[in-house]
């Protein structure tokens, strides 16, 4: 009779850990943990005493307490006697604002520029190879200063404007004024203003206007409903397109439907332009778009696009020839290959770099200090951390919005590339 | 077991990390040269000058504390910093003092933790607009553009001018005073505001200077001095004292033509001996040799020879003495004594 018995069970040994690949992963993994800890432990514990040698705690009321130093720019209402808080919202306000003035120009640029590389035309090709390398390749700080430059130096001051016979004058019907401090449009003012705001005349002779949230909400409002409204029968012209093979004509109806309601709500609102003027030492009225804007607005987008210029090419150049020939073999004409077969796939290898080009962008704004643009970077991480002593707070602060606007950013911009993508059948 | 024994070393070379750098005069010493934190370049005050050497009223005071420390006026490395970045480079132990125009105010005293040694220059912030505005007085400058250095008490000064007065303004945040300048003269603000002193400074490099003026107001007090980080006393002591010693030097007459010879032997002045190292024990108070204020005003002389070779009234800055006459001539400058 023979009895079966388990073979004996190895006694475990330390040594298993390291040379027994069961355990190993695990080892290495421990390991690698322990000592990250103690790095971070190291950090924050060496953070701590130096602060306490410093005399210094680690608190965030600061942010309650009063300003006091003044914002040029400010996107919603903002004084010196409004907290550390607020300028650090207005100064994330105008962050957010020229990236995304930036993100839109710099895609548009872009997307031009890398169709235009792969142009036949030897002149058009060879022009955006010039303008890729040359943008490129040189720091972006170096842009940022170089147009602030231009346009402070190469445009007239506000003085002559003035006089009998002005060494400078408004642009478009008197409307724009280009000045060494800013370029100032006009704006829409509402007569009949629904913000609850007083209707004020600027100046005698000019029409009483107030300008308030609430109509612009209206009026946007208005729009998004338009545009719902033309997605609905664009959808539904291509259900009869597929069902029919006839595709109605939806084009004035989406005008219509685009441009009447709008229409009546500015109208019903007495919209009218207000043109900017001189008085006193500036322009007034109008928007004041600054030079500092300007600057890193143009410099971000022509250095932003430059890359994203090769990433288009780069898209167009992933989709092969054959889908070309295929087209024309259809009877498609070039524009409508591209754009009806081209652009489509390549926009499958484009989104991805295109995300991290937004991500740049976003953070490369932060150079606004070169320039004296107001951003979070100058609020929050200069001038309040330089007032209240704050630093590790603030730049704790400010690394933390970035990271959330990188993290939102391309969160949105991966759900746009999962739309984009081929779907498999 | 052993886990704790790694933490509790590291925690030691945490704590003993940051202790080290409590001793300044340790760390000058064994480095055998001050780091001190100036301007960028305000001209008559620090910045470099033809040969690359910094030159300067502020600039004077950390070649004294040097030379007190180290017995030698150019063992000093000079940071530039910016009205932003001084702060930070004070607290941060990247200079161990600062010289650099800087306001002695309540919060940056107490809430930044920095030690104001004593006041090298009575101030006041002040504005310049070219002459063809026709401005004649600061409450005219309604909806001016004005340039402003970011991180200053001005900054702060002229939003609460411009709100007292119920008048609006465009601040234009700028770096440096050299960015100031060029955006003041591009036409970019109508005015410049910064400390009356520094508006002299930077009027005297223009081309044209009698094309600028200076408005009457002041509007507000600008005590500028050197300043250390709080918690190392002894090293507040030294950088407060030599500049004091430049103070005493001047009221007792003691100048660069005659300190040579009254540094060999006791005069009949006790004040003069006892700061000069003939007589007492001063400078082991302070730990430096006896003849730290002897070497110390060996650079430049005493402050009014400091103050007349760099700002004077012949110098292109021209700044008259004024409140930064000595309390004997009816100005602020006092020293507390050396006994």
């Amino acid at each position: 009779m023979s009895v079966l018995t388990d073979p004996p069970k190895p006694s475990f040994r330390l040594s298993q850990l390291l040379y027994d690949t069961r355990y190993r992963s695990i080892t290495i993994q421990v390991i690698a943990f322990i000592l990250i800890a103690c790095g971070l432990w190291w950090l924050v514990a060496n953070t701590i005493s130096n602060l306490n040698d410093l005399g210094k705690d680690f608190n965030y009321s600061f942010l309650g307490s009063a300003a006091g130093y003044d914002i040029n720019q400010q996107l919603i209402e903002y004084d010196s006697q409004k907290s550390h808080g607020r300028a650090a919202l207005v100064g994330i306000l105008n962050t957010l604002l020229v990236a995304f003035l930036g993100c839109i120009t710099a895609t548009i640029i872009g997307v031009i520029a890398g169709v235009l590389r792969l142009s036949k035309n030897w002149v058009v090709s060879s022009l955006m190879a010039v303008y890729v390398e040359g943008f490129r390749n040189v720091p972006l700080l170096l842009w940022i200063i170089l147009i602030f430059a231009v346009v402070t130096e190469s445009t007239p001051r506000p003085n002559e404007f003035r006089g009998e016979d002005p060494a400078a004058s408004m642009i478009l019907a008197d409307s724009m004024a280009i000045t060494n401090r800013g370029t100032y449009i006009p704006r829409i003012g509402f007569t009949n203003s629904m913000s609850g705001n007083e209707v004020v005349a600027s100046q005698e002779g000019l029409v009483p206007v107030a300008s308030g949230g609430i109509d612009w909400l209206l009026v946007i409002g208005t729009l998004i409903i338009s545009i719902i409204v033309v997605r609905t029968l664009n959808a539904r012209a291509s259900r009869i397109q597929e069902a029919t093979g006839d595709r109605p004509n939806t084009l004035w109806a989406n005008l219509a439907v685009l441009i009447i309601p709008v229409g009546i709500v500015l109208f019903f609102l007495g919209a009218t332009i207000v043109k900017p003027y001189l008085k006193g030492f500036n322009f007034t009225e109008g928007v004041h778009l600054r030079n500092s804007l300007i600057a890193l607005w143009l410099a971000l987008s022509v250095y932003t696009g430059a890359f994203i210029a090769e990433n288009v090419r780069a898209g167009i150049l992933a989709v092969s020839k054959g889908q070309t020939e295929a087209a024309s073999a259809l009877g498609l004409q070039p524009n409508r290959t591209m754009s009806l077969v081209i652009l489509p796939q390549a926009m499958r290898v484009i989104i991805p770099p295109l995300i991290s080009q937004y991500l740049n962008l976003t953070k490369n704004s932060s150079l606004a200090i070169a320039v004296g643009y107001m951003d979070v970077r100058a609020t929050l991480g200069g001038i309040t951390i330089n007032q209240t002593g704050r630093e590790l707070e603030g730049m704790l602060l400010l690394g933390l919005f970035y990271l959330t606007l990188s993290l939102l950013i391309s969160g949105v911009m991966n759900v746009y590339n999962s739309r984009m993508k081929l779907t498999e059948r | 077991m052993k886990k704790t024994v790694f933490l509790g070393a590291l925690t030691v070379a945490g704590l003993s990390a940051a202790v080290a750098s409590a001793a300044t005069l340790d760390d000058v010493k064994a480095r055998g040269s001050l780091n001190c934190g100036v301007s960028t370049g305000l001209v008559g005050f620090a910045a470099p000058d033809a040969n690359g050497e910094w030159a300067g009223f502020d600039v004077a005071v950390c070649r004294a504390v040097a030379a007190a420390v180290l017995g030698d006026p150019s063992a000093v490395e000079f940071v530039p910093t910016t009205g932003q970045t001084r702060f930070t480079a004070l607290a941060s132990g990247e200079v161990d003092m600062l010289a650099r125009n800087t306001t002695w105010t309540f919060s940056r005293d107490n809430d930044l933790k920095f030690e104001f040694v004593g006041v090298n220059y009575y101030d006041g912030q002040g504005f310049m607009v070219p002459k063809a505005l026709g401005v004649m007085s600061a409450k005219d400058l309604d909806g001016a553009t004005v340039c402003i250095q970011t991180g200053t008490t001005t900054e702060l000064n002229l939003a609460d001018f411009f709100r007292t007065n119920n008048i609006s303004y465009e601040p234009v945040p700028i770096e440096t005073n050299a960015e100031a300048q060029q955006q003041y003269l591009a036409g970019a603000c109508d005015v410049y505001t910064t400390d009356a002193s520094g508006l002299a400074a930077t009027r005297a490099t223009f081309e044209a200077p009698g094309d600028h003026v200076v408005l009457p107001e002041i509007i507000s007090k600008e005590p500028l001095g050197p300043l250390v980080r709080h918690g190392d006393h002894e090293w507040g002591d030294i950088v407060r004292w030599t500049l004091n010693a430049m103070i005493t030097a001047e009221e007792l007459g003691v100048n660069s033509s005659n300190l040579s010879e009254l540094a060999a032997a006791p005069t009949n002045n006790p004040e003069i001996n006892r700061m000069l190292g003939t007589e007492g024990e001063l400078g082991a108070m302070l730990g430096l040799d006896a003849d730290w204020a002897v070497s110390a005003l060996a650079v430049g002389g005493n402050y009014g020879e400091v103050f007349e070779t760099n700002i004077g009234e012949n110098t292109p800055i021209g700044l008259a003495r004024g409140l930064n006459a000595q309390w004997t001539d009816g100005g602020l400058i006092y020293s507390p004594p050396f006994r």
